[in-house]
């Protein structure tokens, strides 16, 4: 039953076959665009809503890109080329009054490379929350980085980097590393320096 | 062999995992948790009927020096759509099977039932295939990872009945091995009860 296989027949099957499958996928993709982008802007809107105290104006319309400078910015080449590396800030705002900026924070020293994560600083410098965004670190280990899994994230809450050392116990540092997980909870840490150097400079221009 | 037996044949007699042995990578990498193993073997089942539907529909057309790369690209499309819509609507799981899902294409389970039964036979039986196949993968990766995630972060889909930690072994990888070898072997073993 099946055709012969000349080239001419063969050409004919796959050229209709791909373009099928062409069409197919096409409209497939316009069809979940919106909905993908929706899903990936709603994740960072309740990142901020976790991390900030409350607020009334919309943080994701005023956010600010900024990008990474000195050290962190060579690193940072070096760790991923393309990507833009820039942290970025969501200010948050009650009645007109600031009431925390929310910032998007990484780290490439993850166990198994990027994490992501959201940390909500109050305007005096104070840490209030943090909320992981993504991470693919060991399920059982490392991932206790998500608040839901484990305390670890909480020792960072009402803390204020200037008098809180942002390095693990290990290395003299004021932050109880996650057991078995000393990587991730130095990547941790990593991230949390980098939102807070960026946010002082932020302040001080 | 009626529509039945078609249908239920991959549950049990030649569950894909249990028996046939064939897509061990998802199999031993997503089951960390009973809800991985469910959408992974869920978005494989959809791909399986879809993908069996369509080439014993167009199997007819196909010259057989160039079914291979005809299969593949009608199997990729699937797998593409799939991929896209879990993005769309269950981003947190898209998130937690990640490449996995886009590697169902190379998923030996996907070509061997085009290549071993929609190219032979009717339509509607071959989609009959594809979904009793997929049922039996789903219900294999569920199983494998309920016993992973029960045993290795004492939960089930999330829920913990007891305090306690469990035994971190069997979320990692060599986990997953231990797991399947001794489900393989209570699952053989009912098998052989039954047939006899």
């Amino acid at each position: 039953m099946a055709k012969e296989s000349t080239l001419k027949n063969m050409v004919l099957v796959l050229t209709l076959i791909t373009c099928v499958a062409a069409a197919l996928l096409a409209a497939v993709y316009g069809l979940t665009k919106e909905p993908i982008e929706q899903a990936g802007v709603n994740k960072v809107n309740a990142a901020i809503q976790d991390v900030l105290p409350e607020f009334d104006n919309n943080p994701f319309e005023e956010k600010m890109e900024l990008p990474l400078e000195g050290a962190a910015a060579v690193q940072s080449i070096l760790y991923r080329e393309s990507a833009p590396e820039s942290l970025t800030f969501y200010p948050a705002a009650k009645n007109g009054e600031p009431v925390g900026m929310a910032v998007e924070t990484f780290t490439n020293q993850g166990f198994s490379g990027r994490i992501t994560l959201m940390v909500g600083f109050l305007p005096d410098g104070t840490i209030n929350k943090t909320s992981i965004i993504s991470h693919s670190e060991t399920p059982g280990l490392g991932d206790k980085i998500d608040a839901s899994k484990s305390n670890f994230s909480k020792q960072f809450e009402g803390q204020n980097p200037a008098t809180f050392k942002l390095i693990v116990k290990k290395d003299g540092g004021d932050i109880d590393a996650i057991t078995a997980s000393t990587i991730t909870s130095r990547a941790f840490c990593d991230a949390m320096v980098r939102a807070y150097n960026a946010y002082i400079l932020y302040k001080l221009e | 062999m009626s529509k039945l037996g078609i249908l239920t044949k991959g549950i049990f007699k030649e569950n894909p995992i249990f028996v046939l042995v064939l897509g061990m990578c998802p199999t031993l990498a997503t089951t960390t948790s009973a809800i991985n193993g469910m959408g992974m073997g869920a978005a494989t089942m959809f791909v399986l009927m879809l993908s069996n539907l369509f080439i014993s529909l167009v199997a007819g057309i196909i010259p057989d020096k160039v079914r291979i790369p005809a299969y593949i690209v009608v199997i990729a499309a699937f797998v593409t759509m799939v991929d896209l819509s879990m993005a769309a609507y269950v981003p947190d799981l898209h998130k937690s099977l990640g490449v996995f899902i886009p590697l169902i294409v190379v998923n030996c389970i996907v070509l061997g039932r085009a290549e071993a039964f929609a190219a032979k036979n009717k339509p509607f039986d071959s989609m009959l295939d594809g979904i009793g196949i997929g049922l039996g993968f789903t219900l294999g990766l569920t199983l494998l990872g309920a016993v992973r995630e029960l045993l290795g972060n004492n939960s089930i889909f999330g829920i913990k009945p007891l305090e306690g930690d469990g035994m971190l072994i069997f979320v990692l990888a060599p986990g997953a091995f231990l797991a399947l070898g001794y489900l393989m072997v209570l699952f053989n073993k009912l098998k052989k009860r039954t047939s006899s």
